[in-house]
């Protein structure tokens, strides 16, 4: 039987003193209790992360806002801020898995949230995120949910979050408490390519704690949305999905960003393609320059153009073209 | 027709719902005995080979596993006789562990037992099988390679299929669907002593189970006994015995402790059956007219490598339209998967897709209106048999459905009709379902405690069987509801049939009701013999039961508890025992089938490759209803079984060697409440003298028979795009 040690962190300076070997921190669990049943994850011990005073949505002097890492996807989806000022965000939110499962899940977790390939949650299964080096079962395979940009001859499995999304489309930093104390990732650098190390999946080192997301405040005139495009009407990963925020001041466009779920090995952005719409390019000549690089598997070619579909209706509203 | 009214949802609760609701209903995993162990099986990883070599050592050596077996160790299991009856059905004949030949992926190729769930699962993880693998037969095109035959022949159809004016000539393919009922399947085995089991089954058949498991385990049918109080769904996958119950039986005779196996999600997929894959080529021709002139039908469903399940695609074509040339013929395409088994409409709703997506091709071939061409080749007799049908009124259902859906409204030119970004799209398709009724045994007692006690050995799928036994005896008795017992499920009771091919409902009330009029006769006959009776000496006229009360003509009134008592009596029975017509089928003078009408609207949106089933409306003429209720919760979740099957589901098999990628809940997609439509459901309930007393035919699977042709018909309205092998994907339709 697989056993595994678990502590309640009573202070955020003795979790992150536990040290690095083999812990993970358990915030909601619903990834990573699950993964542990299917003995994917099998860690030597669970830091309950739960208790700690990280679970506030704090409105910055700037406008921005922090948001802390046990704050659960329920909390911060239904927050009166989040909704008037981050819609993206809570759209993103209430567009992803069930209402119980927002309920325990955590906005630390959800940045780690982990592929839904399903040769990476069968041990049986060859894959090289879950042991380096064994192959990857999905290339030739089932790949129908899979990447089409980001892939590597190793790996092609997708970044499943919506909520991560959004939080790329929203420029967010990541707040780590390490080793050397506290430090801010750009979510822009946070997440790695899978290159041919594709158990390797962000910038985080061993030991590194989340403490807390934040956000830049928005200028006046920004309209933000979500949009997710799968088979069925709810509860499902998506087959493609869109965040796009958009300052529009005296009806020139002054600030575009946006993002791509359900298509890449991770959150998709591309500054390029938001570049062409802020000089003055076409919305049509922009989605085709974010999908340029799209490499398609054996079962999901379709997802070129689903994407183009989604991208293009999300930017057409907001940019009311 | 105004009178007629939809069936409104309601809020009357179910028999059984104070049990369900408050979690006292045993379903067959809340079985638990002093020293029960758990068992998990352990599943082939290679598609097709032989077992080199099982290393349990470290399995073993875990604190609190008690054992891991496999071929070497099981101990004897009997291959059990196999027959088409319902006495001894059973899809995957090969016992366990026979040998060591792998045949599928997942195929159980040993267990492991421990003192607690978690530790079965862990030791069953680390057991190490090692394999000669070979490479599997798997995917490609079906073709009638085995089991070939001719279904049905009248007249010359290929002579008038070339002759016919108009025609239609398409393959088309369904995939293999997976059951998924929420509760798994699962086996709990209690030995008794050394020679007699009792087995808690998830079963829709625990006669059957019986028997079979009885020449498994090579002892007398007698000392088998066979419980399933609730089910959490079948569908037909609970229908006839898995391995899985031989595994758990023979584990806890080996350790002489009582076992509990539960399936995974996993095995759900692999190790208890499923819809199989066909591929169906229908050739429908007619005149200028729209009179059908011919219909071939030749299908391909594909099997696994040793049994003899075949989808019987083609039983609806001989006899759902009048046409004179016919022609239908069957084959089984061998593959490295596991076996096939019924599931909700075995047959005809593969069969349906392919006849009604052909008949709304022809009618656009025509020109003409799909309900105006169905209407026109209504027939009066089930050309197959040669036989009048009973009672027929496909021609209502679709006249009516038309007018409550609003067909008329319907602009025939393809993507004309328009909701905002929304293309809508309207398709109808007709359904239908045969009507038998198999022997039922039943018994009811009044009891001198004041409670009516209905007995029998079939059961409830959560069809609402509990709750109708208790309406009917409440109607025939006037005894208040909350007095009723019902017990169902066990092999101990009077012999009930299957749950299975909407017979059970049909099958079982006329034997209640008349064990019923028995157990009333047999009360008042006491009373007017026995000495101590206050009712002795009246003729049989002079005293009547009702409502509990027994009443003389001379006056006295006496509730029918106190007048056991007084007649020293525990209980006035009735046992009643009334025949099916499945045996029979040929001398019956008519043919009787349900049929209905079902119309589809799909809303399609091109900008966000968005399908959705907006609303179905469906008019069944199933006989008389017995009880609207249930009835109206049978359609509408086959409605929403049938969105399922329309738009999404379909298990994935790894090609490379037989792997199942989407075993799971969240991969295989099924509808979820957000998806469900808006519907309407009808039923005729004109009552079919010929199928029964009652004259009730069964609702179970015909609701689910015409919505995937109905939805694809929708979608060519929309989209122009015809899809023929489903389910209907967003790839599909990327090119509108």
């Amino acid at each position: 039987m697989q056993s595994f040690g678990y502590k309640k962190a009573g202070s955020l300076d003795e979790a992150a003193r536990t040290g690095a070997d083999g812990i993970k921190f358990l915030g909601g669990g619903t990834t990573l209790i699950d993964l542990m049943k299917l003995e994917v994850e099998r860690p030597k011990a669970l830091v309950d992360i739960t208790a700690l005073p990280l679970a506030a949505i704090e409105k910055q002097k700037d406008g921005g806002v922090k948001i802390g890492a046990t704050v659960r996807n329920s909390d911060l989806a239904h927050n009166d801020y989040i909704k008037k000022n981050y819609a993206v965000l809570s759209q993103a939110l209430l567009a992803g898995a069930s209402a119980q499962l927002r309920n325990k899940a955590t906005t630390a977790g959800n940045l780690l949230q982990r592929t839904r390939c399903t040769y990476f949650r069968d041990p049986s299964r060859a894959c090289n995120k879950r042991v380096p080096k064994s192959g990857c079962g999905a290339i030739g395979g089932h790949n129908r949910n899979l990447a089409i940009l980001g892939t590597s001859n190793d790996c092609i499995a997708t970044n499943p979050s919506d909520m991560n999304v959004a939080m790329m489309a929203l420029g967010a930093r990541v707040h780590v408490l390490g080793e050397k104390g506290e430090r801010f990732i750009n979510i822009d650098e946070f997440y790695l390519l899978p290159g041919n190390t594709p158990e390797k999946e962000t910038v985080l080192q061993p030991g590194d704690l989340i403490t807390a997301v934040s956000l830049p405040a928005l200028p006046a005139g920004t309209v933000t949305s979500y949009l997710k495009l799968r088979d069925r009407a709810s509860y499902e990963f998506a087959l493609a999905s869109s965040a796009v925020v958009a300052s529009i001041q005296g009806g020139k466009l002054t600030r575009l960003r946006f993002a791509m779920g359900g298509i890449g090995t991770k959150p998709w952005r591309n500054p390029e393609a938001e570049k062409v719409l802020l000089n003055g390019g076409t919305i049509q000549d922009a989605v085709a320059f974010f999908l340029k690089d799209a490499k398609p598997q054996s079962e999901n070619g379709f997802k070129v153009e689903l994407a183009k579909r989604c991208l293009t209706h999300s930017l057409k509203n907001a940019l009311k073209a | 027709m105004d009178k007629i009214q939809t069936v409104k949802p309601s809020r009357e609760a179910r028999h059984d719902a104070p049990l369900k609701v408050t979690g006292q209903a045993k379903y067959t995993s809340d079985f638990n005995f002093p020293r029960m162990a758990y068992a998990v099986p352990v599943c082939a990883t290679v598609g097709k080979g032989k077992i080199r070599a099982i290393d349990s050592s470290s399995a073993r050596a875990m604190k609190g596993v008690l054992g891991v077996y496999s071929r070497e160790n099981i101990g004897a299991l009997y291959r059990p006789t196999k027959e088409a009856s319902m006495d001894y059905r059973i899809d995957e004949a090969r016992p366990p562990f026979e040998d060591d030949l792998i045949t599928y992926y997942g195929q159980y190729v040993a267990v492991a037992v421990a003192e607690t769930f978690e530790l079965a699962q862990a030791a069953a993880k680390a057991v190490k099988v090692s394999y000669v693998s070979e490479k599997p037969k798997l995917g490609g095109k079906l073709e009638q390679e085995d089991l070939k035959k001719t279904d049905h022949e009248r007249g010359d159809a290929a002579k008038a299929f070339a002759q016919a004016e108009v025609k239609v000539d398409h393959v088309y393919v369904t995939p293999t669907e997976v059951h998924n009922p929420i509760e798994l399947h699962a086996t709990v085995a209690h030995w008794t002593s050394p020679d007699k089991v009792t087995l808690y089954e998830t079963s829709q058949a625990i006669h059957a189970q019986r028997n079979v498991m009885a020449q498994i385990l090579g002892i007398p049918r007698e000392n088998v006994q066979v419980i399933t109080k609730f089910l959490g769904s079948g569908f037909g996958g609970k229908l006839w015995c898995w391995p899985h119950s031989a595994i758990a039986a023979a584990t806890a005779r080996k350790l002489n402790r009582p076992v509990k196996l539960v399936t995974d999600r996993h095995m759900a997929f692999t190790n208890v059956g499923h819809r199989p894959r066909t591929e169906q080529r229908i050739q429908l021709g007619a005149d200028k007219n729209g009179k059908f002139k011919a219909l071939i039908h030749d299908y391909a469903s594909q099997s696994s490598m040793d049994d003899e399940y075949k989808e019987n695609c083609g039983e609806v074509s001989g006899f759902l339209y009048g046409v004179s040339d016919v022609k239908v013929t069957s084959g089984v395409a061998r593959r490295n998967q596991s076996v096939p088994t019924a599931m909700r409409g075995p047959g005809a709703v593969p069969g349906l897709h392919a006849l009604e997506s052909a008949v709304d091709e022809l009618a656009i071939a025509l020109n003409m209106d799909p309900v105006a061409l169905r209407i026109l080749n209504d027939t009066n007799d089930d050309q197959m048999t040669k036989k009048p049908f009973s009672s027929r009124h496909l021609k209502e259902c679709l006249e009516l459905g038309a007018q409550k859906f609003g067909w008329s409204k319907r602009n025939a030119k393809i993507g004309s009709m328009k909701d905002g970004d929304e293309i809508i799209g309207y398709g109808v398709a007709a359904c239908t379902w045969p009507a038998r009724r198999l022997d039922a045994d039943a018994a009811v007692e009044f009891t001198r405690d004041g409670r009516v006690k209905i007995s029998c050995g079939t059961h409830d799928v959560g069809t609402g069987m509990y709750t109708v036994l208790a309406n009917i005896v409440h109607e025939e008795t006037g005894i208040a509801k909350d007095k009723i017992d019902v017990e169902l499920g066990d092999t101990n009771l009077p012999k009930g049939p299957i749950a299975g091919g909407s017979m059970a409902t049909g099958s079982v009330v006329p034997a209640v009701v008349e064990a019923c009029k028995k157990a009333k006769k047999n009360l008042l006959t006491a009373a007017t013999k026995i000495q101590s009776s206050p009712f002795k000496g009246l003729k049989d006229d002079e005293i009547k039961f009702e409502k509990g009360l027994v009443t003389g003509k001379r006056g006295g009134k006496m509730d029918f508890a106190s007048l056991l008592k007084k007649l020293n009596m525990s209980s006035a029975a009735g046992l009643a025992s009334v025949k099916g017509n499945m045996a029979a089928m040929d001398k019956e003078k008519f043919s009787t089938k349900s049929f209905g009408a079902q119309f589809v609207e799909i809303g399609w949106n091109p900008l966000l490759a968005k399908l959705r089933v907006r609303r179905v409306v469906s008019v069944i003429d199933a006989g008389r209803i017995i009880n609207f209720q249930p009835a109206r919760n049978q359609i509408e979740g086959a409605i929403v079984m049938g969105v399922g099957m329309g738009l999404f589901e379909y298990a994935v098999t790894d090609a490379r060697d037989g792997f199942i990628a989407n075993a799971n809940l969240a991969d295989y997609v099924m509808p979820v409440h957000a998806d469900c439509p808006e519907i309407d459901v009808t039923f005729l309930d004109y009552p079919d003298k010929e199928a029964n007393a009652y004259g009730a035919r069964g609702v179970g699977e015909i609701g689910l028979a015409g919505i995937a042709p109905a939805i694809c018909a929708a979608v060519h309205h929309a989209t122009g795009v015809r899809v023929r092998e489903l389910p209907v994907r967003i790839e599909d339709l990327l090119a509108t």
